[in-house]
């Protein structure tokens, strides 16, 4: 047990083309971690043999719907697990296509790495691109790009440096800081958990190695408070009869007992009297605990509302510039349409007052002209809201900035937006 | 200073965080409560994330009549403790009233009846969200699944349709007589239930730990000799110490070999099995698309 009890939690996304052995990678770091547990391996060798196919198809390990295994491709975000000693791993594996950016960009908002996989013989294809242009969209924190099949290019030093310059050349047009490169073959598993004796010119880590040891304690926001009111605790019994305490996960900065703070909308000011989490009292909370506070004072505050410090306040606005991605496949996104958009644990309707350009996102040219925005369209806009909310820009905090974007008629959630 | 959080507790307080959505955006919702360490781990976690008030949820049992008898006390117990209430879906009953009909045969199992006894006890109770302890490793149809699952008004879940959940927000809004199942424990897997339960220190019914019990063989899985199995004549019981992975009823939960007669030996055999948690479930092996297809037609 105590080998485990300092293990992080780290959420990474994989997303490549159907032919760049992105699922074999993922088949190829559970079965060598040996994650994957013997009746799955049956079950998967009895599933290979009956398609046809002559060596174990480990890309059949993350297809699980019917319709997926019958084509052979995945068409949406499955949630694989696995674990080493040092961390637990989340991977949240969506397919490459265009028509699926929306499951790429679902999966990558909460990522701490995003996983970028590349075909050696190919070298940066349109995909990669995409890839990449999304990862930073979503402001994913860490990038390790993997050149793949490294085995049908003679393990060719060259041929990795090459691709290497290539990515790097296009990625510094992006908002991405942290980018590693890996020469892989998830097919053979050079690499992936294990050292390859093929790349001798290879340096850096293996992927595991990399995934274990990439530093993701910082990518929450220890600076700004933000305490998004989520649930008001009224217990209304006997022992506590005047206790009300207000729940909710920080959403960022470290908020300590005796610390003043401004409740908004209202901007009245208070200490914190004290701070519950998990396991009791704790003099201090940060991202990502779920706690309830009790104030000091006896104020108005309800779910919706915000608690940050006086001297550290989010921009309390109705006007806000978005970078959205369109979901819907039914409905386009209309200039003077209503919506209702959900802010942390807020709710409010707002008007699409402009679209200011779709994102080409293979190029990154934006288009002024081409306002027609549907479904895996990535746009920026402008919208106006019926209440202010409490946010930040998204580059700044990945919570108080982004929104999602819902149409009354049908309930769906038609867009994600980042707040600029 | 260090503000570092393990994976259990960075999980705890995700888990947390889903359930008081529940409470803040349903008008009435209940907890599948079957008595397994999901559901036990659910209530534990519920307690935590609304004390020093009331858990605001209801527990719904869906009994097949099938039970071991200790899951019974054990719910029994823990209903007590929390002051919950409890509705209990009999599907013996909807059996009695005609509503649905028993399995024949040496493999009959009350299992697919509950999904017809959930539904029921769902309109019934006119709930509006239901919270369940399934997570996502368990099983293939349920790596897909989200935190909350929109199902229609027959109950049915249609992986086409299922919405997409960003950073922390998640969209409950539905028509009248739809309802969302939520699953606030998606990202936790069968080691690190265990490992929590271990930490947290949290009683579990002594069916999880190893003992000696009088079962049968059946297609590779051994299965608790139970009036509710029906044997084949080449079947012959023996005695063996065995424990419960995961407990669904007595026809349909495999026991497992083992010598773990304490939480920290679980643990130990979890984390190196080579055999998944369901792999012993007979209803999960009656097709490779048993979980989906039953998902579709509102099962759990």
């Amino acid at each position: 047990m105590s080998e485990y009890s300092s293990s992080e939690l780290l959420r990474f996304t994989t997303a490549g083309s159907v032919d760049d052995g992105k699922s074999t990678l993922i088949g190829r770091l559970l079965y060598d971690s040996k994650s994957i547990h013997q009746d799955q391996y049956e079950q998967i060798k009895k599933t290979s043999e009956r398609m046809g196919e002559s060596e174990i198809n480990l890309a059949l390990l993350t297809d699980g719907l019917k319709s997926e295994r019958e084509q052979g491709i995945t068409i949406d975000v499955a949630y694989r697990y696995f674990s080493t000693p040092k961390r637990k791993f989340i991977i949240a594996d969506t397919p490459g296509h265009i028509q699926y950016t929306r499951n790429m960009v679902t999966g990558a908002s909460t990522a701490n790495v995003a996983l970028i996989l590349i075909d050696a013989r190919q070298g940066v294809v349109e995909q990669t691109r995409r890839h990449a242009i999304i990862a930073s969209i979503l402001q994913i924190p860490h990038l390790v790009v993997c050149i793949n099949k490294m085995d049908l290019v003679d393990f060719s030093e060259e041929a990795y440096n090459k691709i290497q310059e290539e990515f790097e050349s296009f990625a510094a047009k992006l908002d991405v800081k942290d980018v590693h490169f890996i020469p892989i073959s998830a097919l053979l598993g050079d690499n992936v958990v294990n050292r390859s004796k093929q790349t001798p010119w290879y340096e850096g880590p293996t992927l595991i190695y990399y995934l274990e040891n990439v530093h993701i304690a910082s990518d929450h926001n220890f600076i700004d408070v933000r305490f998004p009111v989520q649930y008001v605790v009224r217990p209304y019994s006997d022992e506590f009869h005047d206790y009300r305490g207000y729940a909710g996960r920080i959403a960022g900065g470290v908020m300590k007992k005796g610390d003043k703070v401004m409740l908004l909308p209202t901007g009245f000011t208070t200490t914190i009297a004290k701070i519950e989490g998990a396991t009791g009292e704790q003099q201090e909370a940060f991202p990502p605990q779920s706690v309830t506070l009790q104030l000091t004072d006896d104020l108005d505050l309800s779910r919706g509302d915000m608690i940050v410090r006086e001297n550290n306040k989010p921009d309390v606005s109705q006007d806000m510039d978005l970078m959205i991605c369109w979901f819907s496949s039914d409905l386009k996104l209309k200039e003077g349409a209503k919506y209702t958009v959900m802010h942390t644990s807020q709710e409010a309707r707002c008007v699409i007052k402009s679209i200011r350009y779709k994102l080409d996102i293979n190029s990154l040219h934006r288009n002024e002209e081409d306002t027609e925005i549907g479904m895996n369209d990535i746009a920026r806009i402008q919208v106006r809201t019926t209440k202010p909310l409490f946010t930040d820009p998204y580059r700044t905090n990945r919570i108080t900035g982004s929104v999602i974007i819902i149409d009354e008629g049908t309930n769906n959630t038609v867009a994600a937006g980042m707040i600029i | 200073m260090n503000y570092h959080i393990n994976h259990l507790r960075e999980l705890e307080s995700e888990s947390i965080f889903v359930m008081r959505e529940v409470a803040a955006q349903f008008e009435n919702p209940v907890l599948m409560f079957s008595g397994g360490k999901d559901s036990i781990l659910m209530v534990h976690l519920a307690y935590k994330a609304f004390y020093p008030a009331r858990i605001p949820f209801t527990l719904l049992h869906i009994d097949t009549g099938h039970n071991f008898d200790e899951t019974i006390r054990y719910r029994d117990a823990l209903v007590a403790k929390t002051g919950c209430k409890l509705v209990v879906g009999s599907v013996q009953e909807a059996i009695d009233a005609g509503e649905i009909t028993e399995e024949k045969g040496v493999n009959a199992s009350r299992n697919g009846l509950q999904t017809h006894v959930l539904l029921a006890s769902l309109e019934k109770g006119k709930y509006d969200a239901a919270l369940g302890g399934a997570r996502r490793d368990e099983e293939k149809a349920r790596a897909k699944e989200r935190f909350f699952s929109h199902r229609d008004e027959f109950g049915q879940w249609d992986p086409k349709n299922q919405r997409p959940e960003l950073w922390n927000m998640f969209n409950s809004k539905k028509q009248m007589g739809e309802h969302f199942r939520v699953f606030p424990i998606s990202n936790w897997t069968e080691l690190d239930v265990w490992q929590y339960l271990a930490m947290e220190e949290v009683e579990l019914p002594s069916l999880y730990y190893a003992h000696k019990r009088k079962v049968i063989e059946r297609d590779g899985v051994l299965l608790a000799d139970s009036e509710f199995i029906p044997k084949r004549p080449d079947e012959v019981v023996f005695e063996e110490m065995v424990r419960c992975r995961t407990i669904g009823d007595v026809t349909c939960t495999g026991v497992w070999r083992s010598e773990a007669t304490d939480i920290d030996a679980i643990i130990e055999e979890v984390a190196t099995t080579r055999m998944t948690e369901r792999g012993g479930r007979t209803d999960d092996k009656r097709s490779e698309t048993s979980m989906e297809d039953r998902k579709k037609k509102g099962y759990f």
